[in-house]
């Protein structure tokens, strides 16, 4: 009798209203259990989470600390499982009732990034409807880029003085969308090189980068009808290995003396080195990069600075290519709508006090 | 033909790069993992040859022809043999077929690396802190509002962060938090939106075919 009145003093209220359900939008092998905190919480130690495949015999596979209400469990797909959640303290535990069977499986779309798919559709068809107007010959206005218009003087600069002009892409993989933007004006600067018969030298730090790099440039010679004046040893891979290819620029910087230094593409701390190393040797230099941390080194040191979007714009804006020069103004109208979107949704956020902006998360 | 079927990889491939954002399937999961990792790798490989190839190429004419410093260039290439033969036939921690020790001097590809290779490299990355003060001097030069405002700035964030900061007023440090947390990520955010809209529209032009530059040469 005593024992049945102490476990009735010491008994736990089970967690309630447990519940287990296949993780949505996953690529499967995981159920997600939760339940309500159990009413004596706050004396606990925690949950216990047990786990049977046939109802019967449960096995524990997790344990949280109290005023934890849920649990992601690593499943075999097409399997059923059942789940109890038990409330434990120090001397007692209260098991809550099984669940019913429950099943994880992969999914095919993942629900909570469709409004990303869907806002990047709308920004995709405004960006391809810009491109059709510019195709039917639409005069577009695109707002003057001081690091872009700089690069005609740059490199009449460095065919004045009879200099060769460094280009480097940074450390960027050939994926990364700073070094295709970097590549694509890495062309545009290589037209005008061949055009003014202006050296050219551009050491690499990634072997595929190298490749398509010296590709490029060998086209944009052919392009402006120099073929013969292409240098194939003026694009060459220097190394793979972040500060000996600083130390590798810094040096060509110093033997050499370029008339005007490009360092376009995604920077890592070698910015500052080869920027400053740059500046000491008197040449123009025009850096672009969408790497945050390096901006304000390359504001510092650089004559020109290309921040972020201005990268992508870049090409467009130096070919003056009717098609490219769509896109920009896709983009230019991108920004306008999101940044209407944040202004209202704020000012909405702030006057009406409604979760709003969750929305942005 | 030769422009058209890289132009169809490209848009077949940026797709491919794109369903598994949205599609979270083991089967297209795996695809996309084969793809960034396996193939991608094969391509390094050829690629990486192409680029020591090249290496050697520059550093040999550069020497053929005694230019500017030639004689670091045989530095280079002898290097370059020496850790090339290591590498190979000594195996990584010494366990190939070449002898990498005489006695307690070993000199496999980890003992050059560690004790070579890395401590240039942290030689390189400690010059930093004199470039930096050579660029903050110029960057503070208060010769306009900017630079003023940069310079005043800069000041309050480096005393607001150190012990004396508190001690000049209790408010400082949190003032210099506050311009870390508000104006300075405000400005970022703005560059990371049009950085976001960039990369979507520079994607689509490459997709597309709008965008070649990066096709290279030949018709």
């Amino acid at each position: 009798m005593t024992l049945i009145l102490l476990a009735a003093i010491f008994a736990l209220a089970p967690p309630g209203q447990v519940r287990a359900y296949d993780t949505p939008s996953d690529g499967g092998e995981a159920i997600i259990i939760e339940w309500q905190l159990s009413q004596d919480d706050a004396a606990l130690t925690g949950y216990e989470i047990y786990r049977s495949e046939d109802g019967v015999d449960f096995q524990k596979v997790g344990f949280l600390g109290r005023g934890r209400t849920s649990y992601e469990d690593e499943t075999e797909d097409d399997k059923t499982y059942f789940y109890k959640v038990a409330a434990v303290s120090d001397t007692a535990r209260t098991l809550s009732e099984p669940t019913p069977q429950v099943m994880s499986s992969p999914q095919w779309l993942n629900r909570e990034k469709i409004n990303i798919f869907i806002a990047m559709f709308l920004f995709g068809g405004l960006i391809l409807y810009f491109i059709y107007h510019a195709r039917k010959g639409k005069e577009l206005f695109i707002r003057k880029i001081a690091g872009l218009q700089a690069v005609d003087d740059a490199v009449g600069r460095a065919t004045e003085m009879g200099k060769p002009i460094l280009y480097s892409l940074g450390l960027g993989f050939v994926e990364d969308i700073a070094t295709i933007a970097s590549l694509n004006i890495l062309s545009e600067v290589a037209k005008k090189c061949a055009k003014y018969d202006t050296q050219l030298i551009c050491p690499n730090n990634r072997p595929i980068v190298y490749t398509v790099a010296r590709e490029i440039v060998k086209e944009a010679y052919t392009e402006v009808g120099r073929p013969d004046a292409f240098d194939p040893d003026s694009v060459y891979f220097l190394t793979d290995s972040q500060f000996a290819y600083a130390a590798g620029v810094s040096g060509i910087m110093v033997r050499e003396k370029p008339a005007t230094n490009f360092f376009i593409g995604y920077f890592y701390a070698e910015s500052l080195i080869l920027a400053e190393t740059g500046a000491s040797t008197g040449a123009i230099q025009i850096a672009g990069t969408d790497a945050l941390a390096q901006l304000p080194f390359f504001i510092t040191a650089c004559d020109y600075t290309l921040i972020g979007e201005e990268l992508y714009a870049a090409s467009a804006y130096i070919s003056r290519e009717p098609l490219l020069l769509g896109a920009i103004k896709g983009e230019d109208w991108g920004k306008l709508i999101i940044g209407t979107v944040l202004i209202v949704a704020s000012i909405l956020g702030l006057l009406t006090k409604f979760p709003i902006l969750g929305l942005f998360r | 033909m030769k422009k058209k079927f890289p132009l169809f990889l490209v848009f077949a491939f940026g797709i491919l790069g794109i369903i598994p954002f949205i599609v979270p399937h083991p089967i297209v999961q795996n695809i996309d993992e084969s793809i960034r990792n396996d193939i991608l790798k094969i391509l390094v490989a050829f690629a990486l040859v192409l680029g020591l190839g090249s290496l050697l190429k520059v550093h040999m004419d550069k020497i053929k022809r005694k230019r500017e410093s030639w004689q670091y260039s045989w530095i280079l290439i002898i290097s370059f043999l020496v850790s090339s033969i290591i590498g190979l036939f000594g195996g990584v921690e010494g366990a190939g077929p070449l002898r990498t020790f005489i006695g307690s001097f070993h000199f496999d590809i980890q003992t050059l690396y560690e004790n070579i290779f890395m401590p240039l490299g942290a030689t390189m990355f400690a010059l930093l802190a004199f470039y930096m003060a050579s660029a903050s001097y110029r960057a503070f030069r208060a010769r306009s509002f900017e630079a003023t405002l940069l310079l005043i700035t800069a000041f309050i964030i480096m005393i607001g962060i150190i012990p004396l900061g508190e001690k000049i007023s209790p408010h400082l440090p949190s003032f210099a938090q506050w311009i870390m947390t508000v104006p300075n990520v405000a400005g970022q955010r703005g560059i990371l939106l049009g950085v976001a809209l960039g990369i979507i529209a520079t994607s689509l032009k490459i997709i597309l075919g709008i965008e070649r530059n990066w096709l290279g040469g030949g018709e």
